[in-house]
């Protein structure tokens, strides 16, 4: 079943994927989204964060004690938007 | 990714970057016995896993074209070497020049690249267009591109190097800071940990990127390098477009594809909080978006998913910081990249573990040692990007 149950929805990471992260002897969850990619799609992590520490810290036996690190944005945004929020002539 | 605990080493590591580790692989290579690498944080937690991945052989120094020149080779060998998927992708760097100066100044460095057999080229607004059709041709005079250059993804680079070297029975530990270097005389002759374990240690090589200068500082070292915040973005994911990557020298603005789609890119920022600071801003976005947008118009409606940051480790003559430190015997620098040294490790590597075993390539290191500041014979580089 492991191979089959998705941790991450977003960058179509499974339960599987992640034991064998933590098998290869990632055993933090900012290590484990390296390896895996978890966390690094549409939701940035918003879906996946909770369950994937719990799994984390189960597999590994280290309790994860904080999220990954959020990154902005909040929202994809536009590039076109994000350029406005320099003013003409500024440098 | 920890190793056994041990008491003295023949080679302490300070930094589990790519470039400790690239060195600490070579050195188990050639036959060195008990390399200790010490790393603060988890593997890829500093620029190495926080940087665009670019390799490029494309630079204005002889010595930095022919160092990135092996450099290339041995990325096209990497994954069959460590058994990893780096994502290695060759689509080339394109440097455009805005004006006839940068067009002049790339040209002279497109001769030496060529003078080492590489394939650079100067070529028209309109020869751009043909790699990259959504250029605004408007906005720049002139190119250099190198079909050549290429693109990696930073983290299974880092893994492949720990691996491969854990292999040769170096040990690697994770989650294990350094608070002090230990000395004898002058001498340095180990580490403690910040568990309070010391290491002992025949020669310590501090590879702490942006954090070197407070490593060094321990035992009064001074190094002339400083941190500099550089912040990247990355896109949702595209279809395959974009070949090369894409520098402007006069801005800093840097973007390429990603073997994921996303397209990941960043910009100088002169602007930033001083010392090591990895937080993002929203300046960053605006500066990046807003010149990205100029060069590559239909770029404006794709969406910017994630933004992050690291630390580039500036030298004031934009060169490395290489060799044993005159004041410390033991104490062996490689710090000072530039905001290269991803790209720079695989040749580094290869070259310091030749030059501590086997004494080879010494001018090099003489070259970029910490005296050249003392004896004012500094070093410089054009080709700094971001």
């Amino acid at each position: 079943m492991a191979d089959k149950t998705f941790v991450c929805r977003c960058e179509d990471v499974t339960q599987h994927d992640v034991e064998e992260a933590v098998a290869l002897g990632h055993r933090d969850l900012e290590s484990v989204k390296r390896y895996t990619g978890l966390g690094t799609g549409l939701c940035q992590g918003k879906q996946c964060v909770a369950l994937s520490a719990r799994l984390v810290s189960r597999l590994s036996g280290v309790r994860v004690a904080q999220p990954i690190t959020p990154r902005p944005l909040l929202h994809p945004t536009k590039l076109a938007d994000l350029a406005k929020l320099i003013e003409d002539g500024e440098e | 990714m920890t190793g056994a605990s041990s008491a003295s080493a023949r080679t302490v590591i300070v930094g589990g970057g790519i470039m400790g580790l690239a060195i600490a692989w070579n050195l188990a290579k050639l036959g060195e016995k008990n390399v200790v690498v010490l790393e603060r944080s988890y593997l890829t937690s500093g620029a190495s896993g926080r940087n665009g991945g670019g390799v490029r052989a494309q630079w204005s120094s002889d010595v930095n074209v022919r160092l990135m020149k092996r450099s290339l080779a041995l990325c096209a060998e990497f994954a069959t070497e460590m058994r990893i998927n780096v994502w290695f992708r060759r689509g080339g760097y394109l440097f455009l020049a805005r004006d006839e100066a940068r067009a002049k100044s790339l040209g002279n460095a497109a001769d030496i690249q060529r003078e080492h057999g590489l394939a650079t080229r100067m070529i028209e607004p309109s020869e751009a267009k043909q790699i990259v059709p959504e250029l605004d041709a408007s906005r720049f005079v002139a190119a250099s591109f190198n079909p050549d250059d290429g693109v990696v993804f930073p983290w299974p680079f880092v893994w492949g190097y720990a691996r491969a070297a854990q292999k040769l029975g170096v040990v690697i530990r994770t989650h294990t800071a350094v608070r002090e270097l230990v000395t004898e005389g002058a001498r340095v002759t180990g580490v403690v940990t910040g568990d309070g374990e010391t290491i002992a240690a025949d020669r310590v090589l501090v590879c702490a990127g942006a954090w070197s200068p407070e490593i060094t500082r321990m035992v009064g070292v001074e190094l002339p390098s400083h941190p500099h915040r550089h912040e990247i973005c990355s896109t949702e994911p595209l279809k395959p477009f974009l070949g090369p990557l894409v520098g402007d020298l006069s801005d800093g603005l840097y973007f390429s594809q990603s073997a994921r789609g996303e397209i990941v890119g960043g910009i100088s920022n002169e602007l930033v909080p001083p010392g090591i600071d990895q937080r993002s801003s929203a300046r960053f976005l605006g500066l990046y978006a807003r010149a990205l947008t100029r060069v590559m118009p239909i770029l404006g409606e794709v969406k910017i998913l994630r933004q992050w940051a690291g630390c580039y480790d500036l030298t004031p003559d934009k060169s490395p910081l290489i060799g044993e430190v005159d004041e410390v015997p033991g104490l062996y620098l490689a710090s000072g990249f530039m905001g290269h040294g991803f790209m720079m490790a695989p040749v580094i590597g290869e070259l310091y573990a030749k030059y501590l075993v086997r004494g080879q390539e010494p001018e090099l290191f003489e070259r970029w040692n910490l005296r050249r500041y003392r004896e004012g014979k500094l070093l410089d580089e054009s080709m700094i990007l971001g």
